[in-house]
């Protein structure tokens, strides 16, 4: 793992510097993370990275993982999905599995520290067991803007009794009794997905991948999921191809198990038949260097979502320092001001429009990808999501003022 | 011109954490509502906020407030006049607010017709700022000190005693201009530095701007 020296150049060295300040006030106190799983998914992604950091500056960091059976998955899979506003039907069987399931694991998990950061629903009803005299946090990954009642009012049940709530995006916030942060979600500057690479590397990886790089490449890097609107991409490129000279790629993840996903993978590819300048690529997962030099060797990046969560492949592409064009949906306006750090769309042709305009104008298009770079920078890197925790836990440990002086 | 300083300027700096009230407006009655209702904290987070999390741009939606009601909302009349709202000539975030409302509630006066309110997901979020200052290694005894610490200080250090400085007693005054006033009786330096507009430069412009300033008083003062 990465030391935090080693960010100095990707983050500044005024916020490791602070990040360091900010730690010697929490020196040798516990902070326990609690989530489903401690590989895949962008939690323990982030945990893995984060957890070595606030070891390197003398916090004790904890990581515990809940346990349970397929069926237990099961429900809390039906409940990650109500909570993102598809339809579930959850029976009281289910709701009496989850209480059950948390009573096993309290029985077998330690859960003492000073600060708990309890991850998504999964832990949420750790709360019952929590120490006296912890503070503990319900870290919310998930858009709760559509949410479905029964299953946000059972587990409300339990985020009430919690000291805090941390959520993405302040359309996320729900009607609390206790306070709720705002703590946006972050990417690696060091991880394979996102470090530099220089012109040599970026070249061989494309060879490799067989993708040309004879005509400005436009990419959107995405699972073949229609919320992506992968067709809709295809569409809008259709509409300016007469104009320009450019190639569009696609580019996603195996589909094998996932119908849906496969199906509009072969959509993609029906709409894309016969026109040699769209490629649509599957790439195998944890393709992390591949996707970097793919967003390295574009001219442009879309990230045409319909629905988004927090959409952090739009930061991911921003630190490449590339134009983006990308839905106005879920955390994607937080990431890009519409002119300044990107262009936000909603339509095919307003997308279509402003490939155009892009790619006639490299210029112009150079510098919303500076300034949404430097917006990542500030915004949207590991260190800055650390040092919001840590402020958190500080804010927690010294009796919740609105000014606190270290 | 004294050239050692009796107290040295220490640097701190400045960070937020964002808390989210649960408030939201999704018109401009419901936004000049929730302005009236906003305790320092909040009127804090929506106008300063832009200033650190956009800081390499030059600030053109200055503050949240604005940016919705011309980006969102689309009422382009209001969304300028509220962008125009001279944030410096205020000496208090309470002065701030009363000149929110006021422009508002003269809007709602003129446009007494129905009322645009924005698709559910596009509401206002009403945030609170919960600050805390840390200190830095940097300190300053002398002209060129400060210049060589002003050189290699954060982006929230430079916005602390710049922005925020303005609205503490001394009000109106940052910390730069008091300091070079009472520890160098430089009215100068506190002229000139006073003079500035920090919210119509970027944190590096203005950084750059200072620096300028000080090198020049510098020169002067080995020249004489």
């Amino acid at each position: 793992m990465p030391k935090m020296d080693e960010y100095m150049p990707a983050a500044g060295r005024s916020a490791i510097d602070e990040l360091k300040i900010i730690a010697s006030r929490l020196k040798g106190k516990t902070i326990l993370n609690v989530n489903s799983t401690a590989v895949g998914g962008g939690v323990a992604e982030i945990l893995n990275r984060m957890l070595p950091m606030m070891a390197e500056l003398g916090i004790n960091p904890r990581w515990e993982l809940i346990r349970g059976g397929e069926d237990f998955y099961a429900v809390t899979k039906k409940f990650h999905n109500a909570l993102h506003g598809t339809r579930q039907e959850l029976t009281a069987a289910d709701f009496q599995l989850y209480r059950d399931t948390l009573k096993a694991n309290m029985g077998s998990m330690n859960l003492n520290s000073d600060i708990a950061l309890i991850h998504d629903p999964q832990p949420a009803g750790l709360i019952d067991k929590k120490p006296a005299g912890a503070k503990w946090v319900w870290r919310c990954h998930i858009d709760l803007s559509n949410r479905q009642d029964d299953v946000w009012d059972f587990l409300r049940g339990y985020v009430s009794r919690y000291d805090a709530a941390v959520i993405s995006a302040p359309s996320f916030s729900q009607e609390l009794p206790i306070k709720q942060f705002q703590v946006p979600p972050s990417i690696d500057p060091l991880a394979d997905k996102n470090k530099e690479l220089n012109d040599a590397e970026v070249s061989d990886i494309m060879r490799r991948l067989d993708i040309p790089l004879d005509k400005p490449l436009i990419s959107q890097v995405s699972r073949f999921d229609r919320l992506k609107d992968p067709l809709g991409v295809i569409g809008a490129f259709k509409k300016i191809q007469p104009y320009v000279t450019a190639r569009l790629l696609l580019v996603g993840g195996g589909a094998d198990d996932d119908p849906e996903g496969a199906q509009v993978l072969a959509e993609a590819r029906a709409a894309a038949e016969g026109n040699p300048d769209i490629i649509v690529l599957c790439l195998p997962p944890a393709s992390n260097i591949e996707i970097n030099a793919i967003q390295r060797a574009s001219a442009i990046i879309l990230q045409k979502s319909l629905k988004e969560g927090f959409g952090l492949t739009v930061s991911e592409a921003l630190w490449k320092g590339k134009p983006v064009i990308a839905g106005a949906v879920g955390g994607i306006p937080l990431q890009i001001t519409h002119k300044y750090s990107g262009i936000l769309t909603r339509t095919i042709e307003g997308t279509a429009y402003w490939m155009k305009r892009l790619l006639h104008e490299p210029a112009y298009a150079k510098k919303p990808g500076e300034n949404g770079r430097e917006h990542v920078r500030e915004n949207f890197l590991l260190t800055r999501h650390l040092r919001d925790y840590l402020l958190l836990a500080l804010y927690l440990e010294t009796g919740r003022q609105d000014f606190i002086h270290l | 011109m004294e050239t050692t300083a009796r107290e040295p300027f220490k640097f701190c700096a400045r960070l937020t954490l964002a808390e989210v009230t649960g408030r939201k407006a999704a018109n401009i009655t419901g936004l000049l509502e929730g302005i009236k209702a906003a305790d320092d904290a909040i009127i804090y987070h929506h106008t300063h906020r832009y200033i650190k999390q956009f800081h390499h741009l030059v600030p053109e939606g200055a503050n949240d407030f604005a940016y919705w009601v011309t980006n969102t909302v689309q009422a382009d009349r209001l969304g300028e006049e509220l962008t125009s709202i001279d944030i410096v000539q205020y000496h208090s975030l309470a002065d701030i607010r009363g000149a929110f409302v006021k422009m508002l509630e003269w809007h709602i006066v003129k446009n007494p017709g129905p009322m645009r309110t924005v698709a559910p997901g596009r509401e206002f979020h009403f945030m609170r700022a919960i600050r805390f200052s840390l200190p830095t290694e940097y300190s300053a005894g002398d002209y060129a000190g400060f210049i060589e610490c002003l050189r290699n200080v954060s982006a929230s250090s430079l916005y602390l005693h710049v922005f925020e400085a303005r609205l503490r007693p001394p009000y109106g005054v940052d910390d730069f201009s008091h300091w070079f006033e009472t520890q160098f009786h430089d009215a100068e330096v506190h002229k000139q530095l006073s003079r500035l507009d920090p919210y119509s430069y970027t944190l590096e412009g203005l950084r750059q701007r200072i620096i300028r300033v000080i090198e020049k008083r510098l020169a002067e003062a080995s020249r004489a």
